[in-house]
This record gives C-alpha cells, sequence and structure tokens, in this order.
C-alpha cells in the first residue's frame, strides 16, 4: 500500500520486540463481541492512484462549475478571482502539513503569517484587535452574540431582519441550549433596511443588536445611528460581514461605531468549494474586550536573545486550560484558510482591494442597470456593494432560478430557497456580480430572465 | 529526513557542540539558509499591488450610500515576487510532517497524500457555489452522502451528520442531540460526565450546552473505574463523555458494559473518536454502544492540518439519536438523485432536528479529500492503517519503557499512542526541556501535559505512516534526550539551540499583549 511504509518483515521483528505472537496480541482488550473476522463488509478493497481518480472526476464532471457558465451567485459566498500564487504558497508542506503552533521555535512561519492576518483583518474591520479566525462567518456570529452576552451580562440579541438566515438559525440553534432569548425578524422587501424598526427592539436587557453589512438583500447603510441606540441602553452593536471585498469600497464598521465585527472571510483566497472550508473573521473594536474573545490568538513577544517573536497568547481564555469555564469549546480555527486569504489581501494590498472593489461595483451597476431594463424586472436596492435583489413579475424567483440552471446559466439565489414558504419574498431574487462576471454573462442572464418571464406572463 | 538504508550513509555532524554559534556576526542578520523575514507591513507599500486590475475612475457614480472609504484602510501590498519570496522564507521557519517525524499525541499528524489535495481543486469541486440550483451540484451531493456511508460503515453506526466544521463543532453537535433528546422526553437532565483525562474540548462543550460536568474517576490503570461511574449514574445525568481509546492510549475495555448501564439509567454514550485511527477498519463503535461519535477527518482520514485547521468533524449517531441530527443532510433517492433536507423539509428528519450548526452544508473540501483516502485505502488498507499504527505506538512504548516512565506500561497493550511521564528528571529539568531537547534533534515534539492526569506528560503517536528506520532513529534521539535529562544536564535548560528561535517569552507575551502591527511611534 502506498501510503504504509512498514514491510511485513518489519512488522515480524517489531511484534517480537513488544512480546507479541500476532498482531491481534495488541487488539486483546477489544471485547469479543466488537472483534471482526476481517475487512469491513460492503466498503471496497484499496484502489490506485489512478482508479481513485477516475472514480472522483466522474463525480465532479457531474457538477456545473461556476467557472463554466455565466454565474450570479453570492448570498455569502462569493466567487473572486484568486491569484495562482496563493494556491502554490497554501501548498507548501511547510504550511499545508504543520499544525496548530504549539512549540513556537518550530512554528513561526504559521505565527508570524497569523500575526500578519490579524493586523490585516483589524485594519479591513476597523478595529484594534481580530484573532487567528474562527470555522465561518455564521459560527463566528454566534461566538458574537455569546460573547456580548458575557460582557453585558444579559441574555437577549436582536437580529435584523436582513441577517443571513443561516447565520440566524445558528444564533436560535444554540441559544437554545444557553438559554438566550433571541429576537430576530424576516427582511422586509423595502428600498432601505428599516433601521429604526430594528433599534425600537433594543431595551435594556438587550446584550447587543446584530446587523449584517451589506445585508442578505445587498443594501448597505450608514449604521452610526444604531450603534448609539445600542450603546444608549448598554448593549454592543455586532455587525456581520459576507463580503470583505466590499469593505475596499464602504466605511468599515468599526468607524460606524460597530464592538464587535464578525464575518465570513471566503470571498479572499478561499475560493467556493461547495460551502466550506471557509474562514470566519472576529474584531473587537475596543482592546479592553480582549479577554472576552473566542479562539486563538497570537502575538509579539521575544526570545531567549531577544529576538522577535511570536506565540499564541492569553490562551487562558481557552478549553484546553480553563476546560469547562473557557469562552468558547474552540480548539482549531482556519489556519489554512486564514493564510489563503491573507497571501491574497498582501497581493492586493491597500490599492489592489481598492481597485477590486471598484471594479465589482463598477460592474454591478452596470448588470443592475441592464437587469431593471428587462420588462417584469425591477431593481429593489438604491444602494448596493456587488449585490442586489431583483423582484420579477409572473413566476416565484425559485422557479426561474431552476429554469435558467436548464438553460446553463448559474442566475443567482432566489429568497424562496432561503427563507422557504414567506409568501412576500417569493419573487425576490439576488444577484451578485464580481470582477470575475463579463458584460457579456450580464447580457445572457438579461436575455434569459426575459424569455422566462415573459413566458410567465403569457 | 527519510532513514537511510543499507548503503551506510552518516549524518555529518557539527565540529563542535555548538557549531553554529562560532562563526562571525553577519551584517544581516540571516545565518545562510537560516533567513529572517520582516512582516508585510515592514516591507509593503499602499500603492504596491501584486494584481493588476482597471485603474479606478474618480468620476464614476457610485450607489454606495454616501458611505466611501474615505480613510485609509491600513493595508500594504507586495507585488507576486516579492509575496512568494515573504511566504517561501516564513515557511522555512515551519515544522511540517512533510519535514519530519511529527509524533503530536492525539493528534495524528500522518502524511497528507497529495492526489487528495489535486482531486480536491478540481473545479467540479472547487468552485461550486454552496447556494447552486440541485441539479447543477449531484456529484457533490453524491460524494457527501458515499462519505456519509463509509463513516456509518467503519463505525457500525446507522446515521451521520456532515455539518460540523471541526472536532470540538462535532462534540457540540453531540452533545446539542443529545439535549434535544431528553428534552423530548420532558427533561433536559442537568450533567455530563467526563473522564479527568479527557481533552479540554469536552467539558467545554459540556458546559457551552448549558450542563454540569462532573469528573468520572480512573483507575490505576489508567482506565475508567466503572464501579464509581456506575455508582454515579443517576436520573441526573444526561450523558457520559468517554474518550476511546482514551487519551492514555489505551482501549476501554469495558466501553460495552459501561455504556448499558449508562442506557439503563437513561443516559447517552458520546464516544470522542479523536482516536478512531487506532482502531478505524478494525473495530466498530457502533458494537460498542456508542449514541454519537464525532470524526476528525483530518486525524483519521489525513485532510491536512494546515497550522490549525480547517478541520471536518462530522458526527455518527444511533437510532434513538437520529432523529434530532442537525440540518441539512443529503438524502439518496431511488431514482440515484440526490437533495439537501434544509428547514423547509424538516418533517423528514420526524420534524425533530435540534437546528442548524452553520451556513451551508460543511467542510466540502474535506469531504472530497477523506473520500479520495479512504478509497485508496479501502477497508482493506485502513485495517492495516490501525495495526500499523498501533504497532510503531507499542514498539516505541517497549523501546522507551526501560528509561523513561511509562505510568500505564503494565496496563497491556497501548493502542496508537505511548504515554510517559517525567519521573526521575535530574536538576529540576522538565518535560518541556526534553521536548525542546527534541527540536534540536530535528524533531516536532510529542504533545506534552496532556493528558492531565499524568505527571510531566509526554504522549507520542507515530502513526502508520513511519517507517521502522525512521522510527529506530527517533528512539535513538529520544533516548539520548531522555538520558541527558535524568542526568540533568543543564544545556538543556537553553534548548532549543539551532531553530530559528530560542525559548519565547511566553508569559511577557501574555502580561502587555501586542495583537496587531502598528507604526512605529515617530
Amino acid at each position: 500500500m502506498r501510503y504504509l511504509p512498514l514491510t511485513d518483515t518489519d512488522r515480524a521483528d517489531m511484534l517480537e520486540r513488544v512480546g507479541a505472537s500476532s498482531i491481534d496480541d495488541l487488539f486483546v482488550d477489544v471485547p469479543e463481541l466488537a472483534r471482526l473476522d476481517g475487512p469491513i463488509r460492503d466498503l471496497p478493497m484499496h484502489a490506485s492512484e489512478m482508479a481513485v481518480e477516475r472514480h472522483m472526476s466522474a463525480r465532479a464532471k457531474k457538477n456545473l462549475a461556476a467557472g463554466d457558465a455565466p454565474f450570479f451567485l453570492g448570498a455569502g459566498a462569493y466567487r473572486h478571482h484568486v491569484p495562482a500564487s496563493v494556491d502554490t504558497v497554501i501548498q507548501r508542506g511547510e504550511f499545508l502539513t504543520a499544525y496548530t503552533p504549539y512549540q513556537p521555535e518550530i512554528a513561526q512561519g504559521t505565527l508570524q503569517m497569523l500575526f500578519e492576518f490579524q493586523t490585516q483583518v483589524a485594519r479591513l474591520y476597523g478595529c484594534a484587535v481580530a484573532n487567528a479566525s474562527l470555522y465561518d462567518g455564521s459560527t463566528a456570529c454566534w461566538e458574537a452574540v455569546a460573547m456580548a452576552g458575557r460582557v453585558t451580562r444579559r441574555k437577549r440579541a436582536v437580529l435584523s431582519g436582513a441577517l443571513h438566515p443561516h447565520y440566524s438559525q445558528v444564533v436560535k440553534t444554540m441559544a437554545q441550549f444557553t438559554g438566550d432569548t433571541i429576537a430576530d425578524a424576516q427582511p422586509s422587501i423595502q428600498t432601505e433596511p428599516d433601521l429604526e424598526g430594528l433599534t425600537s427592539r433594543i431595551d435594556e436587557e438587550t446584550a447587543c443588536v446584530v446587523v449584517q453589512y451589506p445585508d442578505i438583500l445587498g443594501r448597505i447603510s450608514d449604521l452610526s445611528k444604531v450603534a448609539e441606540a445600542a450603546h444608549a441602553k448598554g448593549a454592543l452593536l455586532v455587525v456581520v460581514n459576507t463580503e470583505p471585498v466590499a469593505l475596499g469600497a464602504i466605511k468599515s464598521p468599526g468607524e460606524m461605531g460597530a464592538d464587535i465585527v464578525v464575518g465570513e472571510g471566503q470571498a479572499i483566497g478561499v475560493g467556493l468549494q461547495f460551502g466550506g472550508p471557509y474562514l470566519g473573521l472576529f474584531a473587537v473594536r475596543d482592546p479592553k474586550h480582549v479577554r472576552q474573545m473566542p479562539g486563538r490568538l497570537c502575538g509579539e513577544t521575544t526570545d531567549a536573545e531577544g529576538k522577535r517573536g511570536f506565540v499564541l497568547t492569553l490562551s487562558t481564555r481557552e478549553q484546553h486550560i480553563r476546560r469547562e469555564k473557557a469562552t468558547s469549546n474552540i480548539c482549531t480555527n482556519s489556519g489554512l484558510c486564514a493564510l489563503a486569504f491573507s497571501v491574497h489581501l498582501t497581493l492586493l494590498g491597500e490599492q489592489g482591494l481598492r481597485e477590486l472593489a471598484a471594479e465589482n461595483h463598477r460592474l454591478a451597476c452596470h448588470a443592475a442597470d441592464r437587469l431593471a431594463r428587462v420588462p417584469g424586472v425591477s431593481l429593489l436596492n438604491d444602494a448596493f456593494f456587488n449585490e442586489f435583489t431583483l423582484m420579477l413579475n409572473g413566476k416565484p424567483a425559485r422557479e426561474i432560478v431552476r429554469e435558467l440552471a436548464d438553460r446553463g446559466v448559474l442566475g443567482g439565489v432566489s429568497l424562496g430557497r432561503l427563507y422557504p414558504g414567506v409568501e412576500a419574498l417569493e419573487q425576490a431574487l439576488l444577484v451578485a456580480v464580481t470582477e470575475t462576471t463579463t458584460e457579456e454573462d450580464i447580457e445572457t442572464l438579461a436575455t434569459e430572465i426575459e424569455a422566462l418571464v415573459k413566458e410567465a406572463g403569457q | 529526513m527519510s532513514a537511510p538504508n543499507k548503503s551506510g550513509w552518516k549524518p555529518a555532524m557539527n565540529a563542535a557542540a555548538d557549531g553554529m554559534h562560532n562563526g562571525p556576526a553577519t551584517t544581516t542578520g540571516n545565518r545562510a539558509l537560516m533567513l529572517e523575514e520582516p512582516l508585510i507591513f515592514e516591507i509593503g507599500h499602499a500603492e504596491t499591488t501584486g494584481v493588476d486590475l482597471p485603474e479606478i475612475d474618480p468620476t464614476a457614480p457610485n450607489r454606495l450610500a454616501g458611505l466611501s472609504r474615505a480613510e485609509p484602510i491600513g493595508l500594504v501590498g507586495l507585488t507576486e515576487p516579492e509575496a512568494v519570496r515573504h511566504y517561501t522564507r516564513l515557511s522555512r521557519q515551519n515544522y511540517g510532517i512533510d519535514l519530519g517525524f511529527f509524533p503530536l499525541g492525539s493528534c495524528t499528524m500522518k502524511h497528507n497524500p497529495r492526489l487528495n489535495e489535486k482531486l480536491a481543486r478540481l473545479p467540479g469541486f472547487a468552485d461550486i457555489h454552496p447556494l447552486a440550483p440541485q441539479s447543477t451540484v449531484q456529484g457533490a451531493l453524491q460524494v457527501i452522502h458515499e462519505l456519509g456511508d463509509w463513516l456509518c460503515k467503519l463505525t457500525g453506526m446507522p446515521s451521520v451528520a456532515m455539518s460540523p466544521k471541526a472536532g470540538a463543532h462535532g462534540e457540540l453537535c453531540g452533545i446539542l442531540a443529545i439535549r434535544a433528546a431528553h428534552t423530548a422526553n420532558g427533561n433536559p437532565r442537568e450533567v455530563v460526565l467526563v473522564p479527568e483525562s479527557a481533552h479540554g474540548t469536552n467539558p467545554a462543550t459540556a458546559a457551552f450546552a448549558g450542563y454540569k460536568v462532573d469528573n468520572i474517576p480512573a483507575t490505576p490503570e489508567g482506565r475508567v473505574d466503572v464501579d464509581a461511574l456506575k455508582a454515579r449514574l443517576g436520573p441526573d445525568v444526561a450523558a457520559v463523555m468517554i474518550t476511546n481509546p482514551n487519551t492514555c492510549g489505551l482501549f476501554e475495555k469495558d466501553f460495552r458494559t459501561i455504556a448499558d448501564a449508562v442506557h439503563e439509567a437513561g443516559g447517552y454514550v458520546y464516544c470522542d473518536g479523536a482516536n478512531f485511527n487506532a482502531i478505524v477498519g478494525r473495530v466498530r463503535p457502533g458494537d460498542l454502544g456508542v449514541d454519537a461519535m464525532h470524526i476528525n477527518l483530518h486525524k483519521t482520514f489525513s485532510t491536512p492540518h494546515g497550522g490549525g485547521g480547517p478541520g471536518s468533524g462530522p458526527v455518527v449517531f444511533s437510532e434513538a439519536l437520529a432523529p434530532f441530527a442537525p440540518l441539512p443532510f443529503v438524502r439518496k433517492h431511488e431514482d440515484g438523485s440526490y437533495d439537501l433536507v434544509e428547514e423547509e423539509q424538516r418533517e423528514v428528519s420526524r420534524g425533530q432536528a435540534f437546528g442548524r450548526m452553520t451556513a451551508f452544508h460543511g467542510q466540502m473540501g474535506m469531504f472530497t479529500r477523506a473520500l479520495t483516502y479512504m478509497l485508496s485505502h479501502g477497508a482493506d488498507g485502513l485495517k492495516q492503517v490501525a495495526e500499523d499504527a498501533v504497532l510503531n505506538a507499542n514498539y516505541i512504548l517497549r523501546s522507551l519503557e526501560d528509561i523513561l516512565h511509562a505510568p500505564f506500561a503494565d496496563s497491556g497493550p497501548c493502542m496508537h499512542e505511548a504515554l510517559f511521564g517525567d519521573k526521575d528528571f535530574g536538576g529540576g529539568l522538565s518535560t518541556l526541556d526534553l521536548a525542546k531537547g527534541l527540536i534540536d534533534e530535528g524533531y516536532h515534539p510529542m504533545t506534552v501535559y496532556f493528558p492531565l492526569v499524568v505527571h510531566g506528560a509526554m504522549l507520542v503517536e507515530p502513526t502508520e505512516t513511519e517507517s521502522k528506520a525512521s522510527i529506530d532513529q527517533f528512539i535513538t534521539a529520544f533516548r539520548s534526550v531522555t538520558q541527558r535529562a535524568l542526568e540533568g544536564d543543564e544545556t538543556l535548560k537553553q534548548a532549543p539551540y539551532y531553530a530559528p528561535r530560542r525559548r519565547l517569552d511566553e508569559t511577557a507575551a501574555a502580561r502587555k499583549p501586542k495583537l496587531a502591527w502598528s507604526e512605529p511611534e515617530e
């Protein structure tokens, strides 16, 4: 077997050394009833590289890759061009096959990268401190709610109706078990989000208010007033961002007064990957909150010769030290995805990120105008970054999306899929446009939607 | 380095004990191939970029609600050659499995086959959107379903939840299902029993799920004290969480008896599957009475550890807990098509799914790698994996027990890891000193100070992907450093000498945390 270096001679010699007559002697503690008489049945035997490649490729070919079709999906996962050197770097064995930097003297590569990553994320979010990453945006969102509870010693969270529904599901799932009260809502189909309605739900019991920026419908609005309203009641503002490229064009959540900023980092460097692994970003604006943060933190220090070096720090918050009193049960982070994010963002730099954001916005404006000209289609948003909501007349958007797929167009995410059974949202189609979208793709989408909407109207 | 064959190759030895420090100081701070590297913020510029994009048209209209970012973000860029060099230089300050033996106990640092990397990058897997119309991602859903089927068959369990993002997330998934099942019966109960030797994530998870944590005592031979456990069971106990094989490296031989007693008392059995590599393909946890168990795909099924994640922690469930498993999951239809069961079809899981643990459907990139690995090994190869992993660990245990305190050496064979303690070290030397000495010998140290039940614990997990020659070489090095520790060799206190950094001051790092770079004050 190509991954197993022991030879039969080795095995025999080693068994002799350990005083066992056969390998079964080493499994003597397994009770009789759980012993098997051979390899587990109903599973295939070992296979060559070539055979495995054939098996997996056959499955890959059944999927329509985003790069092979006009593609407009977003809703928390965005397709951007990732420079070739990102993958080259993350495939270096020293990064790929390392583990958590428990021995910092031989893990400075990972640690320095994490320190750089933390600085990049903090600056992008307008915050003081970011951690070394969490699993993904949705779990980071729950961790923010939990942290706000620790900081304020309150157990009620107010969720904006325009928070990604998977994120609110995760928060509500966890809250069932922790006894937190979650006040959530559904998005209202309006040009602008109902921030007054949101702030009116904040009370003296509220630990935090959670707002997505840009929101699930692609809308962007000034959150300073929400921050003021939250702070007036002693609550924290948690801002969720699922498209970090947007922050190359619009104000950071920290600038608007967010206390905790969390998000999904996938759009930079990581790729779509059918939903995972992704990259949870987590930052706080005020350094005094650092000791309530979940997850790993990398910090600067010096070695015995006075040279600068980096270590994991403040680990007394974490499960391996604090056990049942830890700030979170999280053990790992999303290290390799953090590296991909950091390399991509380093290649972009300040200038590249701003240019990338501008290009996304330019194409999105063009697409929104073009699609809004299709008879039976209207544009909901006044403001957006690279994703907006279209209202389609006639047929539920969900059916249109399926029919577009049959015509080889990946035409967006229907709100019907995200909010099943909510009639008011049935006509809404969420369309994302990035630098990977061509004007020809936009034209194709417009033409196909026009045909389908017309068909539905007849 | 791979161990030498019969050619008689010998390493070149340093001329003097401190051979690396004999030469003159260098002006760059570099020492030949040992290269210093500044932070990106110390070499990059705001106006430098490694990506060619259209220039910004400042007159272009925008629809950003007047929220355009006016202030600098504070990022810096590097061109591609600079970036590639920066990260390549950083990478050389890291130890990885590709460089050498990495016996980090409980972490299963085995070789990561490159076929897995190649296939995970096929556009049909890497470039598909999680919310793409399901007719366009049938192959991806098939992979998730197939992997789930392998996991069920390998564990002898009827059901699996694929979405948990890592081991600790899987633990949480299991405990939440248990809580949901109890709640459906009218009472969530109050306590989860956890052995002292457990991973810290176990008590943290139970607490996160709203449970009180009580300790299960251990016997002197390093296993769960069955009588004490039975005496503690009662209507307040929601579940026990037991790692099997346990963190002392031993198989819990009374697991079935424990499980029966827990079930009798109306509780559930959570098995921490972190150590599944020892028994994969040879023992099915379902046969031992497990109700829920997470599987770390990044350990047993060799998805890369990546410097600390991403992991992946699917959870297998018994019939009793299956209805409470979280959404979404993949369902196969009779016509061979697949679909995702999400919130709108929750009745498919009898309406009792406890909720959703994450956006989308789990760590697809890890699923493709793990399935590739399973197909490569097959049922026969996976059985061999467990056997070789266990044989390698026993070989290490028996090759070191004469010189190093092995507290459970008389408890029978170990499983996939060998546990030692720091008894009899001289001159105030500790496990940490020995670990740093191993770094100088070119090894990544074992896990240290875990489990907590052994003083100065050293947990050595060789995995099955080391050759006998490689293990022999490690044993020789380990014995020599151990000898120095027993003799109280003072020089160990300052080790490592030859790593990119000497010992780092962790106390100072925590006292005045510096967690981000900032521009030096003028």
